[in-house]
């Protein structure tokens, strides 16, 4: 039990007067927030993510921001009081790309991918050029279509992610992706910027019958897709100058979408995993005068340099090469491919050698235990758990323009913490608690996954009661 | 100037089934190179024997008899081997990323051979392994008008923007034929067939896009015209990323490259160009070429066509291997291409084909392969030929190229040895060791795991609880095709 955290409370009364409102309070149907949302982990280790770590230190939270984060900090009365002894507290970890909240459509699969594509049709309408707009939504949100009962955002933040980029799945221009939290009632409470990045596929859509059928005609398709873009926002303007003068321009809300974008630099995410696709990514970047982010990265080993002259931000996808599971024993490999699988996750350190900012993204792994199993295999290839800390945190949120906001432990900044009992990126490391906006999350081993942000249920105490309750009974 | 070291794979799977690397120097030197004692097959000015070639810069600094290495140039020692420039594919899909053919559509010119260059493509170094040293990179068939293409040099480790041919222009795909017309013959149910299905409708479709882009240009003229007036309030056209390479070949800043067989399409094509007023680069393939050679010869396009291959289609019955030879008889200026990217190792012996076929003497079958397609390419000023001043881009034989048992010792690309015969066999086994060492620490990591998988497994089911089944004919069938019970 002693290892156990434990409330340090003001007074028996005042904890008992808490529990039971707890449990009484609609708060706490309202899922597994923390209200009253005052804490102070104290004696704690603090990564603030700044580059200082306090070796005995306190963060203060309230109402979803950080208060106060040091070593001399007093404990505002009001606050729920956690002792950190023993646990290393940590900025909220950002994967910096999912799908989270976004479960895959059905059927989604048929045009991008699939090794008989070539003889099926394509579902949907064929493109016969650019002006059908193939596998162009750019106007959709993904904070839009949030599936907040999706049960890895749980699975996820049980293993101490506070915050994901989600990212639309589907053609070249699937739509915006959304920086979201992992906790909250409704899917609004979720978002923390719902346009972040503007996401880019280079898989040709077409399925031969249809536009673009080829990488160089997706290619060509994007380059055209930003030249209407650009020309339409030049147009409008000329346009709603002098009505009576033209005839109206076209509505095409891919236009406009983008041209808004590009009006507020937003950030593009351009596919680069392989050396080549990263140098062409640079030069894409450079034509289109665009915000760019490449991800993938994971042969950044061999042009590190070039990345960071361009002073181009990475994503690096976790999911590191891999030989196909149902590969033929027999096939031949080549010295590349198996050059690959083995430097693939030198490839971070490489990159902060050369100065380049990355954050670390999930890239399809299936569950959150590899992540961080793969982030230990980039550590062991050179990089320093410091930088992998950045990684998940304070560059993650720098790269997706949320810095100002998250991924550090300072005053004013969105309370979002990962409190564990050791080094992030030991194996045998566990997540003790987890706050998101503020909302207290007690992790606990092997727990069965419960519902998150269960707002439906009002009949009977929670599983934040029942937490709170097994609380009070180790405080007691 | 280093720029990156590469580390290149090399498979020669003819020589060795072991994946083998090529470690190529990328270090440009300034120092003077001289290849000594040779036979030069200059292809301007007739074979040298026992010359020398001295580089410098990149570049043929002197060609004779009796050159003299210059202090701190590196000699490499060709006696009794013969140089010749190196050689020119007119016609190669080598080097790219994904698919050469944007098919989908009939006209894909805002596709981009250059967007999608792979400088990882193995067929690089094998082609160099043959000689190549420059190669026209075009996209596909699949379209009356096609992709832009681009002309490399085949700098085997160095990255894509490394590849193209600094001043040659770039190019576009044509296709007539069965190809654009027969594409998506027979898609699914419920999708519309391509036009054109025929080939008066591909005629239609390249004289439609020009139409287009004729007037595409005029728009743009116009309102730079009125711009440039000083008119405000102007609608700016839109920018069209298929009708501006079109507008390029009008203006005459990018060469036409088109695939064809058949007489009748090549006077089409002819016909067409003459009406907008654009010129063709090169006809492709051109088999019945020897039918038209006059007609070709006065539109001043090229012919770039295969030594001996025919039949293979309807549209190529006619073939014949006498091609080359007699379109050369009748003026046009010929080139043998590969279209393959195996093909492309042997184009010495393709063009000693037409010694046999049609009688053209050493020197003209050596052109077919080096200052004609250098000639078609716009590049002739640059390589082709062994002559003072021209990069220094060459082949190194063991014995006369035009000889079947010829093969490549050294292959250079602006000075720089980007294939060396010997270092490659000599590097063999250090790759050969390298690569098994990865496999060995692939395995083991994998072992690893799956021990440590084992001792984290709850425990596994009895097996007196698996359900248990009689045996039926599948099973009987599944052992007897070796499959594992």
């Amino acid at each position: 039990m002693e290892n156990r955290f434990k409330f340090l409370h003001l007074s028996v009364l005042c904890t008992g007067l808490c529990v039971a409102m707890l449990i009484r309070s609609s708060y706490a149907a309202r899922g597994a927030g923390g209200e009253p949302r005052y804490f102070a982990v104290v004696n704690a280790r603090v990564v603030t993510g700044t580059g200082t770590v306090i070796d005995r230190g306190t963060v203060v939270v309230a109402k979803g921001l950080i208060q106060a984060v040091g070593a001399n900090i007093t404990v505002p009365p009001e606050a729920w009081v956690i002792d950190g002894k023993g646990l290393t507290v940590y900025p909220g970890l950002i994967d910096a790309g999912t799908d989270l909240g976004l479960p895959k459509e059905e059927g989604a699969e048929s045009s991008a991918t699939g090794r008989g594509r070539r003889r099926a049709a394509p579902s949907g309408e064929i493109a016969k050029g650019p002006e059908d707009r193939p596998g162009t939504s750019p106007w959709r949100v993904a904070a839009d279509e949030l599936k907040t009962d999706d049960k890895r955002i749980e699975s996820w933040r049980n293993a101490g992610f506070t915050t994901a980029l989600t990212i639309p799945d589907g053609g070249i221009f699937p739509g915006q992706a959304t920086v979201i939290d992992l906790a909250g009632d409704r899917s609004g409470d979720y978002v923390v910027k719902a346009i972040a990045t503007l996401p880019i596929s280079l898989k040709p859509t077409g399925g031969f019958w249809g536009f673009p059928d080829s990488l160089m005609g997706s290619i060509a398709y994007v380059r055209q897709v930003f030249d209407d873009s650009n020309w339409f926002a030049q147009a409008d303007s000329v346009y709603q100058a002098n009505v009576t003068k033209f005839e109206r321009l076209p509505y095409d809300r891919t236009e406009r979408a983008i041209a808004r974008g590009l009006r507020d630099s937003e950030i593009v995410l351009l596919p680069a995993n392989n050396a080549v696709q990263i140098l062409r990514g640079l030069k894409l970047a450079d034509e289109w005068k665009i915000n760019a982010v490449l991800f993938g990265g994971q042969q950044g080993y061999e042009v590190a340099g070039a990345i960071a002259a361009k002073k181009i931000p990475v994503l690096v996808s976790l999911k590191w090469p891999e030989r196909e599971k149902d590969a033929d024993p027999g096939a031949e490999q080549t010295l590349r491919e198996l050059k690959f699988r083995d430097r693939a996750p030198a490839s971070p350190a490489a990159l902060a050698k050369a100065g380049v900012k990355f954050a670390f993204y999930s890239g399809g792994l299936s569950g959150p235990k590899d992540i961080f199993k793969n982030a230990k295999k980039a550590i062991d290839a050179g990089l320093t758990a410091d930088l992998a800390v950045r990684a998940f945190t304070v560059d993650a949120a720098a790269i997706l323009g949320v810095d100002d906001r998250m991924g550090s432990i300072a005053p004013g900044k969105i309370a979002n913490l990962t409190v564990t009992d050791g080094d992030l990126f030991n194996e045998k490391t566990k997540v003790k608690h987890v706050f998101v906006d503020g909302r207290w999350f007690e992790i606990h081993e092997e727990a069965p996954a419960e519902e998150p942000g269960d707002g439906k249920k009002d009949d009977g105490p929670g599983p934040l009661a029942k937490r709170k309750a097994s609380s009070a009974e180790v405080a007691r | 100037m280093r720029l990156r070291v590469l580390t290149a794979v090399a498979l020669l799977a003819t020589v060795t089934p072991v994946c083998v690397r090529a470690q190529v120097s990328s270090a440009r030197t300034d120092n003077a190179i001289l290849i000594e004692d040779a036979t030069l097959l200059t292809v301007t000015h007739g074979n040298i024997e026992h010359g020398s070639i001295l580089i410098r810069d990149g570049k043929i600094a002197a060609v004779g008899a009796d050159l003299k290495a210059p202090e701190g140039a590196t000699v490499i020692d060709a006696k009794g081997q013969y140089v010749m420039p190196g050689i020119i594919d007119c016609h190669s899909h080598i080097a790219v990323d994904g698919s050469v053919n944007e098919g989908s559509v009939s006209v894909s010119s805002m596709a981009n051979i250059a967007d999608v260059l792979n400088p990882d493509d193995m067929s690089i170094y094998d082609d160099l392994a043959g000689g190549v040293t420059t190669a026209n990179i075009l996209h596909g068939s699949a379209n009356a008008i096609g992709g832009q293409t681009v002309v490399i040099k085949l700098r085997w480790g160095k990255q894509a923007s490394d590849l193209p041919f600094q001043g040659a222009l770039p190019g576009i795909k044509f296709a007539l034929g069965e190809n654009p017309k027969r594409s998506n013959f027979t898609p699914p149910p419920g999708v519309a067939p391509r036009y054109p299905a025929t080939r008066l409708g591909v005629e239609e479709t390249i004289r439609e896009a020009f139409i287009q882009a004729r007037e595409y240009k005029k728009q743009w003229a116009d309102y730079n015209e009125k711009k440039g007036t000083g008119e405000q309030n102007l609608l700016p056209p839109r920018r069209d990323e298929k009708l501006e390479p079109l507008v390029e070949v009008l203006d005459g800043k990018r060469y036409i490259h088109s695939h064809c067989y058949r007489a009748d399409e090549i006077l089409m094509l002819i016909r067409v160009a003459n009406e907008f007023g654009f010129k063709i680069r090169t006809f492709q393939h051109v088999l019945e070429g020897y039918k038209v050679a006059d007609e070709i010869a006065a539109s001043g396009a090229g012919g770039s066509t295969f030594s001996d291959w025919w039949a293979y289609k309807m549209e190529a019955f006619d073939a014949i291997p006498y091609n080359a030879a007699l379109m050369t008889e009748r003026g046009v200026v010929v080139s043998i291409n590969s279209d393959d990217a195996e093909e492309a190792r042997h184009l010495n012996q393709e063009a000693a084909k037409s010694i046999k076929y049609g009688g053209l003497s050493a020197n003209d079958a050596l052109k077919l392969i080096t200052l004609n397609p250098a000639i078609q390419l716009g590049i002739d000023s640059r390589v082709g030929s062994i002559d003072v001043g021209k990069d220094a881009d060459l082949a190194i034989f063991n014995r006369d190229p035009l000889s079947v048992y010829a093969v490549v010792q050294k292959t250079l690309i602006d000075g720089q040895v980007y294939f060396d015969r010997q270092r490659d066999i000599d590097g063999r086994p250090a790759l050969e060791k390298e690569k098994q060492d990865l496999l060995a620490k692939e395995k083991k990591a994998s072992e690893e795991k799956k021990a440590s998988k084992k001792t984290e497994a709850k425990p596994e089911k009895k097996p007196d609880q698996k359900k248990k089944r009689a045996p039926t004919n599948q099973d009987s069938a599944a052992g007897s095709a070796g499959v594992a019970p």
